[in-house]
Order: C-alpha cells, then sequence, then structure tokens
C-alpha cells in the first residue's frame, strides 16, 4: 500500500496506528495491523471483498468494536480508551439496515440526540427542519411521519439527518445505499455528494461496490483479503496504476472506461464552439463518461459544451475526449502521493 | 326462584363479590408486573439467568391451585393476603416470559443504531427496548389476567374474596334453596370479570402502543 504522506497529526480527523481486531473464539485478526490516515473533510471509501474487515474497521473508529490493538486518534486526541457513548456523540453513524426507531416519528428520531443533549424544544425542532430540508424531505410533510410510513430511499436519507443531529464533525456510513434499487442510488450518491460540499464532513464510507467508490471517494483504502489495506489512493490512481493484481482484478475490466466518469467538462481545457445551434448541448457539470455516452447515443463526434452563466459554450471532440483521458491517466502518475482529489484540510 | 328473579333480588351483594374478585385480580397482577417486569430486565440477554428464572416461575403454574391455596395457609393464614400471594405466583411466569421474549425479539439493528448514535445502556433499555417489547409484555399481563380470573374463584377454598364463596357455598348445598342459581352467578360473574378485562387490556394495548408499531 502507498504511505500516506507525513502531516502534521492534527491536520488528521481521523488515524487509525497499527490497530488489529481478533474476535473472541477466533484464530485470524479480522483486521490485522491497520493504518489509515482520513483528512478533515474527505471521504474516503473502505472497499473490498466481503468479510475482509470494513465493517469491522469502520465501528473501531466509534468503538462499537473495541480494537485488541492498536491506537485511534480522532482529531488529534487519543480515543482509544475514553468514555464510549461520549465519543460517539462526536461521530455520526449511518447502518445499512438504516435502524430508524419504528415507534418514533421520523421527527423524534431526528431529534433525540439533541434531546439527550439537553437542547430546548424549540432549538430541537428548528434543527429537526433544518435537517430534513438538508436531506431534501420536505419538514412539514415528514416530521410526524413513522419510519414505517417512508420508502427505503426516504428512510435512508432519515438516517443520514440523524446522524448528522449533534453536528458531529466526523461521520461512519456502512453500505448506507446497499439496500437500494440502482437509480435512486444513483440519486442519493449524486445527492450525497451535493450535500458533503455544503457540510464538509469527514466522512468514511463503506462499499463492496467498487463503481459506488469510485464515485464517491477522495480516496479509496481497498482491502486485500489478508485483512490489510492493499492500496489506499485517489481513485484516479487506483484505476491507472493498480498496487497489484489483487486490486487489478478487484476493480476489474474497464477500469479506463470508469476513469471518463472522474472527469468533469468543466475542467477541461477546450477550444471555443461556433455554431452552437447546429450541435448537441451538454451541461459543464456532466463528466467526460456522460460526454462519451451522449456522443454515442446521438451518433455525432462534436458536442457543445455549455458554459456556467454567462461563459461562452465550448466545443469538445471524440478525439480532444480521448486525449484528455489520456492526458489525465498520465497526469496522476505525476500527482503528488496521497494527495486527495478534493476537500483537502485547508 | 328462576335465575331472572334471583338476580333481581340478589344484585347488590352479587355486584359487590364481582367487584372484590376483579380487584383483587387486579392487585395480584400488579403486584407480578412489578415484580416480572425488572427480572425480565434483568436476565434478558442471559442464557443460563433467564432459563433459570423461568424454569422456577413456570413449575409454580404446575402446583394445582387448590393445592397451593392450601400450602399458603401456614404462612399467610386465611383471608385476602394468601389469596393474593397465590395469584401472583401464578401471575408471574407469563409477564416475565413475555417480557424477556420481548426484549430479546427487538432488532439487532436498532440497538446497534442506538448504540452508535451514543445512547448509554439505561437510554436504550428506557426509549428503545421496553418501548419495542412493550406491546409483547402486555399481552403476557393479559393472558396472566384472564388465566387468574379464574383461579381467584378458588380462593374461596382460603376464604379469599370474591365469586369463590358463591360457587363453593352453592356446591356444598347442591339441592338446597338457591345453591345452583349461585354456582351459576358465580360462573357468569366471572366470564364477565375475563371478559370486561380483557377489552379493557386491549384498549389500553391501543392507547399505549405508538402508531409506528401498531399492527
Ligand atoms: N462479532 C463477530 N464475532 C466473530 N467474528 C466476526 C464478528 N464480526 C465479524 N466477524 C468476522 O470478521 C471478519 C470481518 O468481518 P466484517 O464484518 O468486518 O467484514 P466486511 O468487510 O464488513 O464484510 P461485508 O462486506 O460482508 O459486510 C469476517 O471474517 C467475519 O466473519
Ligand atoms: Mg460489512
Amino acid at each position: 500500500m502507498s504511505e500516506p504522506v507525513p502531516h502534521g497529526r492534527d491536520q488528521m480527523m481521523i488515524r487509525l496506528e497499527r490497530i488489529s481486531k481478533r474476535y473472541p473464539g477466533q484464530s485470524a485478526d479480522a483486521v490485522a495491523e491497520l493504518n489509515l490516515d482520513v483528512k478533515q473533510g474527505e471521504i474516503v471509501v473502505l472497499v473490498g471483498p466481503s468479510g475482509c474487515g470494513k465493517t469491522t474497521t469502520l465501528r473501531m473508529i466509534n468503538r462499537l468494536v473495541q480494537p485488541s490493538q492498536g491506537r485511534i486518534y480522532l482529531d488529534g486526541e487519543d480515543v482509544t480508551q475514553i468514555d464510549a457513548t461520549r465519543l460517539r456523540r462526536r461521530i455520526g453513524y449511518v447502518i445499512q439496515q438504516v435502524g430508524l426507531f419504528p415507534h418514533m416519528t421520523v421527527g423524534r428520531n431526528v431529534g433525540l440526540i439533541p434531546k439527550i443533549l439537553g437542547q430546548d424544544g424549540q432549538q430541537i425542532a428548528e434543527r429537526v427542519d433544518e435537517l430534513l430540508a438538508l436531506v431534501g424531505l420536505n419538514p412539514d410533510q415528514y416530521r410526524e411521519r413513522y419510519p414505517r410510513e417512508l420508502s427505503g430511499g426516504q428512510q435512508q436519507r432519515v438516517g443520514v439527518a440523524r446522524a448528522l443531529a449533534a453536528d458531529p464533525p466526523v461521520m461512519l456510513m456502512d453500505e448506507p445505499f446497499g439496500a437500494i434499487d440502482p437509480i435512486t442510488r444513483e440519486r442519493l450518491q449524486d445527492e450525497f455528494l451535493s450535500l458533503q460540499q455544503r457540510i464538509g464532513k469527514t466522512i468514511v464510507f463503506v462499499t463492496h461496490d467498487i463503481q459506488e467508490a469510485i464515485k464517491l471517494g477522495d480516496r479509496i483504502a481497498i482491502f486485500g483479503p489478508d485483512s490489510t489495506i492493499a492500496q489506499y489512493d485517489t481513485p484516479e490512481r487506483i484505476l491507472a496504476h493498480p498496487a497489484d493484481d489483487f486490486v487489478r482484478s478487484f476493480v476489474g475490466a474497464g477500469a479506463a472506461v470508469r476513469s471518463l466518469g472522474l472527469l468533469h467538462l468543466r475542467d477541461l481545457p477546450l477550444p471555443a464552439c461556433e455554431r452552437v445551434e447546429d450541435r448537441r448541448t451538454i451541461s459543464e457539470d456532466a463528466t467526460l463518461y456522460d460526454a462519451l455516452d451522449a456522443m454515442l447515443q446521438a451518433g455525432v463526434d462534436e458536442l457543445a459544451v455549455a458554459g456556467a452563466g454567462d461563459a461562452p459554450p465550448r466545443l469538445l471532440r471524440w478525439a480532444d475526449a480521448i486525449r484528455a483521458r489520456e492526458r489525465a491517466a498520465t497526469g496522476s502518475e505525476r500527482a503528488a502521493t496521497g494527495s486527495a482529489r478534493s476537500g483537502e484540510a485547508p | 326462584m328462576t335465575f331472572i328473579e334471583y338476580l333481581l333480588e340478589r344484585w347488590p351483594e352479587l355486584t359487590e363479590l364481582t367487584l372484590l374478585h376483579a380487584q383483587v385480580v387486579l392487585i395480584a397482577i400488579g403486584v407480578a408486573t412489578v415484580i416480572s417486569v425488572p427480572v425480565g430486565v434483568a436476565v434478558h440477554g442471559r442464557d443460563r439467568a433467564s432459563r433459570i428464572v423461568l424454569s422456577i416461575t413456570g413449575a409454580a403454574l404446575t402446583i394445582p391451585s387448590f393445592a397451593l391455596f392450601g400450602l399458603l395457609i401456614p404462612i399467610f393464614g386465611l383471608g385476602v393476603l394468601p389469596t393474593i400471594a397465590a395469584l401472583v405466583l401464578y401471575a408471574i411466569f407469563p409477564i416475565l416470559r413475555n417480557t424477556v421474549t420481548g426484549l430479546e425479539s427487538v432488532d439487532p439493528a436498532m440497538i446497534d443504531a442506538g448504540q452508535g448514535m451514543g445512547l448509554s445502556p439505561g437510554q436504550r433499555l428506557r426509549l428503545v427496548r421496553l418501548p419495542l417489547a412493550w406491546p409483547v409484555v402486555l399481552t403476557g399481563i393479559r393472558v396472566s389476567t384472564i388465566m387468574v380470573v379464574a383461579i381467584a374463584a378458588i380462593a374461596a377454598a382460603v376464604h379469599g374474596p370474591g365469586l369463590g364463596k358463591l360457587i363453593f357455598g352453592g356446591l356444598a348445598r347442591m339441592g338446597g334453596a338457591n345453591a345452583l342459581n349461585d354456582v351459576l352467578a358465580g360462573v357468569v360473574g366471572v366470564i364477565i370479570i375475563a371478559l370486561v378485562l380483557d377489552i379493557a387490556f386491549l384498549v389500553l394495548a391501543r392507547l399505549t402502543t405508538s402508531r409506528g408499531v401498531r399492527v
């Protein structure tokens, strides 16, 4: 695995130092001597085959699983031994089964921790409405509903709102979109990314879907079969330069096509476009993947890229698209090791 | 005297006996609940402890009620006290068993979510486990109540209060004046109490169960 660049410890929101977990009565470690640094404001995705220790690693961060060995630091503080209940109130946790309390309304579920922390009713009510709106649910419509009166996707949003209730700097999410149909999942992923733009939490996200990892992660930790991390790097670099055969096979065929989804049209140097009215137009927020897909669908080899605001439209040609990807792949080779795609600590 | 005439003439006394009967049942159920729920909370999730407690309280149910009332005379004498003691003994098992089952059948994901969001063990019990187990606990209380309404009639053997007096008295004087009417009135009274309490518990369950988990 690639060693993270040495940062001051205070820049790391989460730091796992040689942590191991062996469950009672087991002969092998579920997680062995694992190191992981997560910078403030970044999304780190833990991905790997079933049973490789992703959930165990995640749950050691909020001490739902007590590590057998090693140290855990949260924002520079050693939290390996501190009171677990208090620690967990500083960390949002979203599980795959959502785990909303069925006997409480949506409002009470979301407001539970603020209430326990002793906030007054008015304050809690405002917070609940704010959070529901944040995750895209109309508070007036959903506040008084019970979880069973919601769809799976809506429950998942409430789960996220609840985890955000105490405004924790860190969020742990264990396959939050695992049990949701592909179309809704994609929408939730998009919303999740735009939500993160606004709230800038430090997020550790578990999935076994490499596609999801590539889409969401600033950095991805690929867990190998031996309960250690096979590669920890940005999605671009993992796609372009898998560390070993395991990672290569896990990332699978189609790595080049997938990497198209990481390149946004707005970031590409493109010439100005004339005769826009003759061409199909695509938003500059789209990715190269979307653009090539649109070209194939329409049977054209040029698209007009609409600029944001008053910016003039630009021209994307098929050949330029291919070259842009090529440049990105070789460019990331030279990029500094361990740098995240976005959301780095200031 | 026909049964109707009998009822018209004796209804003040019959009402009083019925109320006494219901009262003794409710006191016993109250005591049994106050004992069983905390014990259930203490032993749930611990296999050995709950097995031991449930075996002991379950064994009490197998003692013939007539014998149990008799056995309690040396300890509690005659009257209200041995009646309530015996009824409590019978009522404990269904409530305890349902408390344990109810607490243990709470979806582990709920507990996980509660623990993960920073609820202390006490808060998890109070805010998550108990409310979710409550409908099951209440069913246990209801079953105990119905059972104990019938057993309370036997309490007449230790001069306990209630409709048992009519039934036993009538049976002893079979053939005598109003003997059959006494027995009949006692039995009908027991059935009415059972029905009324059963309905009361259904209403209580509805009122005290969140709309989110109501079936
Ligand atoms: N409570 C437990 N007791 C004993 N062994 C456990 C326990 N929890 C997990 N394990 C074992 O530890 C290993 C890692 O489990 P973990 O749940 O962390 O995997 P995972 O990567 O999250 O897998 P999945 O993708 O299937 O969720 C597995 O071999 C599992 O069997
Ligand atoms: Mg898992």
